[in-house]
């Protein structure tokens, strides 16, 4: 049991270090702001979400684990809201611009 | 363990490499954000150095306050008419300003003696008598309170100093300008959705701050930081300067300070001194209003001086 | 395992730092602001690995107050977008 809990930690959080590799690698090589957005977007919360499940059998109590859950559910609040913020400011920003929405 | 030599490294390199970023960038806008970066590392840092209660405040801080003071400043300056920037010779004398400082403190740390003085066994033989669990909050509200409360009035100066740079005619009015957003947009969405969560959060972690690390300046933080966001959500307009209610909420915390650690003086021998039976009573109430005080300072910190005539 | 939490701290704290070139690089300020919400979701991770590898409960706080905060500074910035430093930035 013990070493089944502990692949399991192993198998998420290292899947959530690969997407975070991912959404790194959008940021830096995607060719224009919004293709990047939406790599920053999704990908680092799949990332942090598989970190969350890996941890989750090591807390010591069901509080704890809710609270670990509840980290993720605000950092998928925040990174949704911040997403259609930042897309429109990036749209006006870039507008007719190479590589931009048309004016 | 040498991984976790391994993650210094790598965070004492990220950390660098930021800082230098944040100098040397030539666009204001990345040196700001660089910036807002590298407070988010430093509470990475503090982590790693085992001192949880500043990482909390940092974290607030960092995330909460300064990203919004600075961004917003570099907003403003964009806007306003480009005043010119120092001289070389002026950049030079500050550069050699702040290399002097830099190489000082250097100096200092390496300075330090080893081992290094201590008075951790005097605060673990003292702490039982506060009833608290959480030995920065015994040293911060009871073995060095002269400290806390001279930082509260320093930061109600703090606040005067901002409010007085309003012209005359706008004393007493509302800072910055009204916010709006639409009703029912994604920002006032958040401005709904967040405080409540906020609340929550600030309350725990004030509640918490009495046996592990938490507090009144970190839950002042983070409740501040939502007010602010309601405000720049336009649901709420920040209270003008010269309310009665608003001046009563800054002075709360000192003035609960001074009037228990007076109190101190008749019932525990000393000013600021409890009583030991009811120690944890009388600072968790302290805290209780010092939050409150300096979740309303912090935030009128950075709306800053009135703009709107009252 | 305390071992493994902390290497993938490590390398999660590495990958997003190099993100943070794109603060450097833009072009839009919008591109730099991301790279910071990068290093935010990054940093919430890395802290939540410590916690459970340094034995330090009280880290997973300190994460709690970065999600909930995470998204003021991008909130800031589209707000300083706005003519006025005020106005609705879904305008």
């Amino acid at each position: 049991m013990r070493l089944a809990l502990d692949l399991f930690t192993i198998l998420c959080v290292s899947a959530g270090g690969v997407f975070f590799l991912a959404a790194t690698i959008g940021m830096l090589r995607f060719p224009d702001t919004l293709t990047r957005l939406h790599a920053l977007t999704k990908a680092d919360n799949l990332g942090l979400g598989l970190v969350v499940l890996g941890l989750l059998p090591r807390m010591e109590g069901v509080a704890e684990a809710l609270k670990l859950v509840g980290i993720w559910l605000l950092a998928l609040l925040a990174a949704a809201t911040v997403a259609q913020l930042v897309a429109r400011a990036a749209l006006r920003e870039t507008a007719g611009q190479p590589g931009g929405p048309p004016r | 363990m040498t991984a976790l030599w391994l993650l210094d490294l790598c965070l004492v390199a990220v950390i660098l490499a930021v800082a230098l970023s944040a100098v040397a960038a030539r666009d204001l806008f990345a040196a700001t954000v660089f910036f807002v970066a590298y407070g988010l590392l430093i509470a990475l840092a503090w982590v790693r150095l085992d001192a949880v209660d500043v990482a909390l405040a940092e974290a607030a801080i960092g995330a909460g306050l300064t990203g919004v003071l600075l961004l917003g400043v570099t907003a403003r300056v964009h806007m306003e008419a480009r005043t010119p920037g120092p001289g070389r010779g002026m950049r030079l004398a500050i550069g050699a300003g702040c290399a002097a400082v830099s190489v000082a403190l250097a100096a200092a740390v390496l300075s330090l003696p080893v081992p290094a003085p201590s008075l951790v066994p005097a605060v673990e033989a003292a702490i039982p008598a506060t009833g608290l669990g959480n030995p920065v909050t015994a040293v911060l509200l009871a073995f060095r309170g002269y400290d806390t409360l001279l930082e509260t009035l320093v930061l109600l100066l703090a606040l005067l100093g901002v409010w007085s740079l309003a012209p005359d005619r706008l004393w007493g009015g509302r800072p910055g300008l009204r916010h709006r957003a639409r009703p029912e947009g994604t920002l006032a969405w958040l401005g709904r959705l967040l405080p409540p969560i906020g609340l929550l959060v600030g309350v725990y972690v004030f509640w918490i701050g009495s046996d592990q690390p938490g507090g009144a300046f970190q839950a002042g933080t983070i409740l501040a930081a939502v007010w602010l966001l309601a405000i720049m959500a336009g649901l709420s307009d920040a209270p003008p300067v010269r309310s009665l209610a608003l001046r009563l909420v800054l002075v709360a915390g000192p003035v609960v300070f001074l009037g228990i650690g007076t109190a101190g003086l008749f019932v525990a021998g000393a000013f600021l001194g409890y009583p030991p039976a009811a120690a944890k009573t009388l600072i968790v109430t302290v805290e209780a209003a010092l939050t409150l005080s300096i979740a309303a300072t912090l935030a009128l910190l950075v709306a800053g001086a009135p703009e709107r005539a009252p | 395992m305390a071992e493994f939490l902390v290497v993938a701290a490590a390398f999660v704290l590495l990958t997003v730092g190099a993100g943070l070139v794109r603060i450097l690089h833009g072009p839009a300020e919008a591109d730099r602001m991301m790279a910071a919400q990068l290093l935010g979701s990054g940093g919430i991770a890395v802290l939540l690995l410590l916690a459970v590898a340094m034995e330090r409960p009280a880290a997973v706080d300190v994460a709690l107050v970065l999600a909930l905060l995470a998204a003021f500074a991008a909130v800031a910035f589209v707000k300083g977008r706005s003519p006025s430093g005020a106005g609705d930035p879904e305008a």
